[in-house]
């Protein structure tokens, strides 16, 4: 115990609350930092002001020409919807399989130096482009239509599931491969039957997680012209029909949610 | 002594009992059906499949070598996309916060609250940054407001709905402490929730600008500012070796984004 000592004045003493950041000079050396960017983003970024005041009117126009929302070519919709489910299951499969090789290579622990370099630049590369992107690359390279929509989302879930699936790759538990090893098998044997047996659970979760994401990224690349819904989206904002827009978009979130559903249910059945 | 040979012999271990294998076969017949209908029903025209390793390495021979004559404006799109996605995530936080008390099951004042703030999460996160850009474009013309915008409205549903669950896990005994010295509402939140959930709320909104660069980077597809406005201008004129310089400058900016993230989590967190 310490006591105060005797010739202290004896002031009350209130509390205050300790600051966030202890030091002085950082609180407000990081309180001018703000405010200098602040200014700095503000006063570079350039707003057309002019076209931003017209926005109000404009989004009134839009929601009224918007509600209800009109189901009247519900068949165009339903199109795009099953062009948007067929592209994510087929990318899904695809992506999936794909992964596993490219996680085996960007896995340190079963994979040579060199292979697991070339591996991780693959999944880093397909990792730091949005979808929509390499949609956009696609679209360009083998035309219009599902094909490149189905080509990016596989190249998106490769990204996705093989980087998951490496870091398992790696968490695995090294007494099955070593007792693999000391019965002689090769080394695509202890693969599949020391590795994959570890990862398999973690795998199919994934896959559904994936389907999942697939569906809603398959939901966007159409507006590049990957097919699919997007594309029919894209279409009705072009045409400034908002009624059927808005229909569309309901239906997307409708569909999401239900996908969101099933996906987490399937995997905690499975976990 | 030889029966009970032979019984061992008849016993085979399975793995699965006659209803987990039922499932099972059932579940990957559906699988099966569903792809087996997919690739059937899809409208692809097939020889352009076969013909789809060509065109992409034909695309790839002429995206190279990458042309840096634009590489001034390039950069300057970067900042401006840069700009787009941290004032974005900063006024996300002004509207995350609110929406994610209410939303909180242990702090919300009423039912009704709960269920608006739950509402506003999740329209928030079924619709895609982009078809937000979509609308935004339309009401406010093309340009970089429509791009915060966007951004805003996707990020509000993924840090309110982060943080409503940071807040619904909080420790109770510091909030009734509180309650119990007679505080107000506003003091209880400031010195029993807020030093609670600070860590969480820095991962998060650490985690959610990372996730804003790259989605920014696509914004100006749809003509919401920063470099893909850039991007389609060079896809549309066919300048190919621009577009190469525009993805290195995307993967570059990735990288360095990732590289300040885990800093700051090493740092703050």
């Amino acid at each position: 115990m310490t006591r105060p000592e005797a010739g202290a004045p004896a002031t009350p003493r209130t509390w205050r609350k300790p600051p966030f950041i202890a030091s002085p000079l950082l609180r407000y050396g990081l309180l001018a930092v703000l405010v200098v960017y602040l200014v700095w983003a503000f006063g570079s970024l350039p707003f057309n002001w002019a076209r931003i005041s017209e926005g109000l009117p404009r989004a009134g126009r839009i929601f009224g020409g918007g509600f209800p929302p009109s189901f009247e070519r519900l068949d165009l919709l339903l199109t795009g919807f099953k062009e948007s489910l067929q592209i994510a299951v087929l990318s899904t499969l695809l992506g999936v399989l794909l992964s596993i090789p490219f996680a085996v290579m960007a896995a340190r622990n079963v994979a040579p130096l060199p292979v697991y370099l070339l591996g991780r630049a693959v999944i880093i590369l397909s990792r730091s482009f949005h979808p929509v992107i390499v949609a956009i690359l696609f679209v360009a390279a083998v035309g219009f239509g599902p094909l490149a929509g189905i080509l990016t989302l596989t190249l998106y879930s490769i990204g996705f599931v093989g980087k998951l699936l490496a870091e398992e790759i790696e968490e695995i538990d090294w007494g099955q491969v070593e007792a693999m090893k000391a019965t002689g098998a090769g080394y695509f044997a202890i693969l599949v039957y020391a590795v994959f047996p570890q990862i398999l659970p973690r795998q199919v979760g994934l896959s559904m997680y994936q389907l999942d994401s697939n569906l809603r990224a398959s939901a966007v690349v159409g507006i590049v012209g990957a097919g699919g819904i997007g594309g029919t989206l894209m279409n009705a904002f072009g045409r400034y029909d908002y009624a059927f827009a808005f229909a569309i978009l309901l239906v997307i979130i409708a569909v999401i949610l239900v996908s969101e559903g099933v996906s987490g249910w399937v995997r905690k059945k499975i976990w | 002594m030889v029966d009970q040979a032979g019984a061992l012999a008849d016993r085979v271990w399975k793995r699965y009992d006659r209803r987990e294998r039922l499932i099972r076969y059932a579940v990957m017949l559906v699988t099966l059906t569903v792809v087996v209908w997919a690739v059937r029903d899809i409208d692809i025209f097939w020889p352009w499949v076969w013909d789809a390793p060509n065109q992409i390495s034909s695309l790839g021979a002429r995206m190279w070598p990458p042309d840096p004559t634009r590489l001034a404006e390039i950069v300057n799109a970067m900042i401006e996309t840069v700009h787009i996605a941290t004032l974005s995530t900063m006024l996300t936080i002004f509207i995350a916060l609110p929406v994610a008390y209410i939303a909180a099951q242990n702090t919300t004042p009423n039912r009704a609250c709960l269920w608006l703030g739950r509402f506003i999460l999740v329209s928030s996160r079924s619709v895609n940054t982009i078809i937000w850009a979509l609308l935004f474009v339309a009401i406010f013309g093309p340009g970089v407001l429509a791009g915060i915008l966007a951004i805003m409205c996707r990020s509000v549903g993924f840090i309110g709905k982060l943080m409503g669950e940071a807040i619904e896990e909080i420790d109770r005994r510091p909030v009734e402490a509180m309650q119990a010295t007679g505080a107000s509402k506003l003091q209880v939140i400031a010195y029993a929730v807020v030093p609670q959930v600070m860590p969480a709320f820095f991962a998060i909104v650490i985690l959610r600008w990372d996730i804003n660069i790259r989605e920014s980077t696509v914004l100006g597809l749809v003509g919401a500012g920063g470099i893909g406005v850039i991007l389609q201008g060079s896809i549309d004129t066919f300048a190919w070796t621009t577009v190469a310089t525009i993805l290195i400058a995307i993967v570059v900016l990735v990288l360095i984004g990732e590289a300040i993230t885990s800093l700051l989590r090493r740092k703050v967190i």
